[in-house]
């Protein structure tokens, strides 16, 4: 009985030798990687001047219907009568006509201002997050309209779906404070 | 109209052109003469900040009422609405993100990449629950842990899976965890994440494959008692550990040393994780056994070269996980003709006009990692196979049936099989009420 209440000792004693260990570890690691780390969170937002509006958006999010959404810098756009990003490369005629949009969901609503100025603002209830739009406006227009993040239908996942399908790196990691990537009106940045 | 057309016509002929690289300022903004303001782009807020200190908290919370439900309460029912709850919170309401599973790769990458800032959360949720192993063993398990909890939930009829087998499907998990520390290292990807069987139930929406392997697991659930927990999960390697040499240990009844002997709880555990006692007249250890155990020690080392030399080969499969690495063998095959045409990476590659030197001494320097980290990883496999075998040819003696302490997920069902402790109950309601 001796013998083995001597090992039970022993045995104790070296968890909890190990346990202490274990603890201090962990606590050092803990303490290490917070210490390190500006005690912030991250969210998940495009870099406009990195995407090149694939469409995986569109398709990659966890969400049936994407967390990417486009938005227009108004301050930016040059409020065309003729917006290769409203209107199909080749439309029958030009007016807001589904056959005559670029946008697959008729996203684009087109407003009359003065002559010869039309202003087009974005249907977030609408919009898929596919960028033709942007395609269309980086390419014979300001660049004012540009695919964004919408932080109240991302779900903010640890590793994000579409950030792994991004062919050009424009998915990062952005502190929570300020979770937006504008474009701005001196848009050289 | 005739206007219309024409500029149609000369924008499909500039189409050719590469305007991607930056933005051009083709139509200046113009002045309104109407009063025109500029409409707010709307931005709406992540979710603030405190409620995932408020996750913490429920954490917390969640972990400490388990413990208490294990070990003084001793109910099953307890544990039970407990794991009802944590999978209603930490799943379905918080969606399955952040967990303590996914939260390894956080803290791996936290600890190889100094520019990644670790999230407070994903620190807490990796480090809480392995604190509470140290003391109550794998609570987590039992009620906090919402992959968990949806295992256990469906469980009906459960078979016995021959230990064999358990021991050599368990050994996935060591794999797995070993896969996801490589790649989270190199920066490469969240494998615990992109694989996760459960998340896409959490969201109600998710990858395909990914509900097809969820259901699968769920429907194998049904008998095998969670298989995700038991054979593949990467956390329960570190809790399984831990578990090894906590303060308090999970017993089948209230009080130790009475046993009977009876097998009711051994038939009750749907996860093989209660041991029989060993035979009381043992044969005297003989050679044999001695020779047996040096055998496996000299073994080992060779176990741990075989495979590092092994997986280190596969060093250069794994690599190709990484962007980096992806996007530089793509472009070094379009620049030799071996491929045709360009894909999206490429192309945007190419557009920022960034210099392929410095990609290709990205990719070879990330390859080097993983031809590293493959030994690693080859040579932890290695070294646990041996652990494994050596652990198996141990003899450790037990007077009466309990429950393993790294394999009981503290679930608490064979606490009520026990007739020992049914019969103290009613002692003590027997001398309450006289």
């Amino acid at each position: 009985m001796g013998e083995s209440r001597k090992e039970m000792n022993r045995r104790s004693l070296l968890q909890d030798a190990l346990r202490s260990a274990g603890l201090l570890g962990m606590g050092g690691a803990f303490g290490f990687l917070i210490g390190r780390a500006q005690a912030q969170q991250y969210c998940w937002q495009i870099d406009p001047y990195k995407c090149i509006a694939c469409g995986n958006c569109a398709t990659y999010c966890v969400l049936e219907e994407s967390a990417v959404k486009c938005v227009n810098t108004f301050e930016m756009c040059g409020y065309c009568k003729l917006c290769t990003a409203f209107f199909d490369p080749a439309p029958q005629a030009l007016n807001t006509g589904a056959e005559n949009q670029l946008c697959p969901t008729g996203a684009i609503i087109r407003t009359f201002l003065e002559d010869p100025y039309y202003e087009y603002k974005i249907d977030e209830s609408l919009c898929i997050g596919c960028g033709k739009c942007v395609v269309g406006c980086k390419a014979f227009g300001n660049g004012s309209l540009y695919l964004q993040v919408r932080h109240d239908r991302c779900l903010n996942c640890n590793e994000c779906a579409i950030a792994v399908a991004c062919p050009s790196e424009a998915f990062i990691r952005t502190p929570v404070e300020n979770p937006y990537r504008l474009k701005g009106k001196n848009h050289s940045a | 109209m005739i206007f219309s057309v024409s500029a149609m016509l000369i924008l499909t002929l500039l189409s050719g052109l590469p305007c991607f690289a930056q933005d051009i300022e083709r139509f200046p903004p113009p002045d309104f003469d109407s009063g025109y303001v500029f409409p707010q782009i709307q931005k709406p807020l992540p979710r603030a900040e405190i409620f995932q200190y408020l996750d913490v908290v429920v954490l917390l919370a969640a972990l400490s009422l388990a413990s208490y439900l294990v070990y003084r309460r001793r109910s099953r029912q307890g544990i039970f609405l407990l794991t009802i709850f944590s999978l209603i919170y930490f799943g379905f309401i918080r969606e399955g993100c952040i967990c303590s599973i996914g939260a390894i790769q956080n803290v791996t990458l936290a600890l190889f990449d100094e520019s990644y800032s670790i999230p407070l959360t994903a620190a807490v949720f990796f480090f809480l629950p392995l604190i509470f192993t140290l003391f109550f063993g794998r609570v987590f398990c039992a009620g906090v842990c919402p992959l968990g909890a949806m295992q256990d939930l469906v469980l009906i009829k459960p078979i016995s899976v021959p230990p064999w087998l358990q021991h050599a499907l368990r050994m996935l998990a060591y794999l797995y965890l070993g896969a996801a520390v490589l790649f989270a290292a190199t920066g490469s990807a969240f494998i615990i994440c992109e694989y996760d069987p459960f998340v896409a139930f959490f969201r109600l929406s998710g990858n395909m494959n990914v509900v097809i392997l969820g259901v699968s697991l769920l429907v194998i659930g049904l008998f095998v008692g969670r298989p995700y927990c038991l054979y593949l999960c990467p956390y329960s390697v570190i809790l399984r550990l831990l578990s090894k040499i906590s303060q308090w240990r999970v017993t089948i009844g209230p009080i130790e040393d009475n046993c009977i002997q009876c097998r009711l709880c051994e038939d009750s555990c749907p996860f093989g994780a209660i041991t029989p006692p060993t035979p009381k007249e043992m044969p005297a250890p003989g050679g044999t056994d001695r020779l047996r155990l040096v055998l496996l020690i000299a073994l080992a080392p060779i176990l741990i070269t075989l495979g590092g030399w092994s997986a280190s080969w596969a060093g250069d499969a794994f690599s190709r996980m990484n962007f980096t690495v992806r996007l530089a063998e793509r472009i070094a095959l379009e620049d030799a003709g071996q491929v045709e045409g360009v894909i999206d990476a490429s192309k945007s590659f190419r557009e920022k006009g960034l210099s392929k030197e410095n990609l290709f001494e990205e990719s070879f320097r990330v390859r080097e990692q993983f031809a590293l980290g493959g030994w690693i990883l080859g040579g932890f496999i290695g070294f646990v196979f041996a652990c494994k075998l050596i652990a198996l040819s141990l003899f450790s003696e037990r007077s009466e049936y309990e429950a393993d302490r790294s394999e009981c997920v503290a679930c608490g069902r064979c606490f009520s099989t026990c007739p020992q402790s049914a019969k103290r109950e009613k002692k003590i309601d027997a001398a309450s009420s006289a």
